[in-house]
């Protein structure tokens, strides 16, 4: 028998705001343990929170953006549970009234197909504390509370992901959505985004529900996909020998690629939910949530589109340029200073800029580049002031480092294309004297062989100037120079 | 209605209590009293009507996302049962 997955996932994120979610300590990373805490976040008696404004919109901003129904009244509520990283035995979360369901987002998978993910529902609440565990024979656990406190959302899709590559390109889809709008920093390793999947298998074509287990906390891309993979041959290795999936959560261990049971149902958590009696409810008026849509940027799915339209570039290529806003926004500058097509821009970009950044370690945001002086540096090519070879071999990576204008590297560097015919007539005849064999191949060969030998001598003499020679003349000069030596 | 004996452990065990035998029985008797109290509720015709969720009057409390003061160490740690300076300290809380 054949069988299928029906995946669903919760996926936290941290909101970017300068402050926690209940209370005026700072939402920041890596501080000090338990130097942003104040009675609030400590859950101390007597204190009271007060919700914070902004991440309301951020959250209201990333609910627009993953095309979800904004409910104008929503509800905060308690969650119980015990633990120690959880100060106030309660999460205050929301339960029966969240802020916004009925929403989705498109994947694209590796064979070109395009799915659409629905969300059921987006809830805020407040993240917990951080617990470290004594090693060896040190009986303690330490807890931070700082990160106590720290606005979330949860986005919960609906049972719509079939396989673990759509897991995790789902996961991706959401961190590129939420980083492009600036309400999330999209670093995983940090917490920033976290995942839960549900998780049932049942035979293909069935309409009906297996029983589902949940993995806990899954925290990079490959593992979300790893994790779900091992979980899936897992459940169906179960079925097969007879038995039956037993519904709790389960842990994942990245060091063995395996998942393992947490606590089982009859351990499973009553959380005991009810309305939180120290919050009002959240009312999101017309005014407010319009003010919240138009600060919305263009979405990287609108702007790819726009790009193929506008600009003529590849979707290919557009999709790798709306994988961060930064770079986007840098290529649009760009192509729109440059005089030539913009399909230039781009090849330069994706295939040496990007590379470049890579190895200085620079994001888009940090490098010098400015956007013009990409289109100054095509510009220079076009004029046949300095080779394409320069351009992206000595130019280009001087730029990121210096932040100088191309023009001033080239004339410092002495890079200025040689486009004196005399002057590559001498160093073609010198390149001719070392290569021998390719000389004879041009002389004694077919066409086809010609075009190999001349092709091959472009390279030698590129190299024998560090790419200046200018080499539309030497296509036409080498097969000259050789014609002539007879 | 009165609660089973299960019931009054699965409410000791939510609330990580534990009780002595004569405990379980004197419980039962208590909380199924309470929950005999807040049934009378039940006999009010609610059809129609709109849960509520809040007794305050509908309007937003919120607050600008500003950083104000957190509190000093001293102060965080001054009721924490053990603490080493930087950190609250409790019995290991993980499986092993």
């Amino acid at each position: 028998m054949e069988f299928e997955a029906v995946i669903g996932l919760e996926v936290h994120a941290q909101l970017l705001t300068k402050t926690k979610i209940f209370c005026s300590c700072k939402n920041e990373f890596g501080a000090p343990p338990n130097t942003n805490v104040c009675p609030v976040c400590l859950g101390m008696p007597g204190s009271l929170p007060v919700l914070n404004k902004r991440a309301v919109e951020y959250a209201v901003k990333a609910a627009l953006a993953l095309n979800c129904k904004i409910n104008r009244y929503s509800v905060f509520a308690r969650k119980h549970y015990f633990y120690p990283d959880l100060p106030k035995a309660y999460q205050i979360t929301q339960y029966e009234l969240p802020f916004a369901e009925h929403g989705w987002v498109e994947i694209e998978k590796s064979d070109g197909t395009k799915k659409r993910i629905r969300i059921r529902r987006i809830h805020m609440e407040e993240d917990a504390g951080k617990t470290i565990h004594g090693e060896g024979f040190d009986e303690n656990s330490y807890v931070d509370l700082n990160r106590a406190g720290t606005p979330l959302i949860e986005i919960v899709s609906e049972p719509d992901i079939s396989t673990p590559e759509e897991a995790r390109l789902y996961m991706q889809k959401l961190r590129d959505i939420l980083v492009w709008i600036g309400v999330n920093d999209g670093n995983l390793e940090e917490g920033s985004l976290r995942c839960d999947a549900n998780v049932s298998i049942r035979p293909k074509g069935s309409k009906e529900f297996g029983t589902r287990t949940e993995i806990k906390n899954v925290n990079s891309f490959r593992f979300i996909q790893k994790a779900l993979e091992y979980e899936i041959q897992r459940q169906i290795e179960v079925v097969k020998s007879g038995g039956e999936v037993v519904q709790e959560t389960r842990l994942f261990d990245s060091a063995k690629g395996i998942t393992k049971t947490m606590r089982t149902k009859e351990e499973a958590e009553d959380y005991r939910y009810f309305p939180e009696p120290d919050l009002p409810p959240l009312i999101i008026d017309d005014e407010w949530l319009e003010s919240i849509r138009e600060s919305l940027p263009e979405l990287p799915d609108q702007v790819k589109e726009r790009f193929v339209e506008e600009f003529k570039i590849t979707p290919y290529d557009a999709s790798i340029l709306v994988r961060e806003r930064a770079l986007a926004d840098f290529f649009e500058k760009a192509a729109k200073a440059y005089s030539g097509e913009a399909k230039r821009v781009a090849n330069i970009i994706i295939s040496d800029y990007l590379g470049i950044l890579n190895e200085e370690k620079f994001s888009v945001e940090e490098s010098p580049v400015k956007p013009e002086q990409m289109a100054q540096l095509l510009e220079l090519v076009d004029k046949d002031v300095i080779s394409i070879r320069v351009a992206k071999e000595e130019v280009l990576p001087e730029m990121v480092k210096t932040g100088k204008s191309p023009k001033e590297i080239v004339e410092a560097k002495g890079l200025v294309q040689i486009s004196d015919e005399s002057a590559l007539k001498e160093i073609i005849k010198k390149v001719l004297a070392n290569n021998e064999k390719a000389v004879k191949q041009y002389k004694e060969g077919n066409e086809k062989q010609k075009q190999k030998a001349v092709k091959f001598l472009i390279g030698q003499v590129m190299k024998e100037t560090r790419g200046k020679a200018n080499p539309k003349l030497l296509n036409q000069l080498i097969p000259q120079v050789l014609d002539e030596e007879g | 209605m009165k609660l089973s004996r299960e019931e009054v452990l699965h409410i000791a065990k939510l609330a990580r209590i534990e009780l002595r035998e004569e405990e379980i029985e004197k419980f039962r008797e208590q909380l199924s009293e309470i929950l005999n109290f807040v049934e009378k509720l039940n006999e009010l015709d609610t059809e129609g009507i709109d849960p509520k969720f809040s007794v305050v009057p509908p309007e937003n409390v919120l607050r600008e996302d500003i950083p104000g003061l957190s509190l000093p160490r001293e102060k965080t740690f001054m009721n924490a049962p053990e603490t080493d300076g930087e950190f609250f300290i409790v019995p290991k809380v993980v499986k092993k």
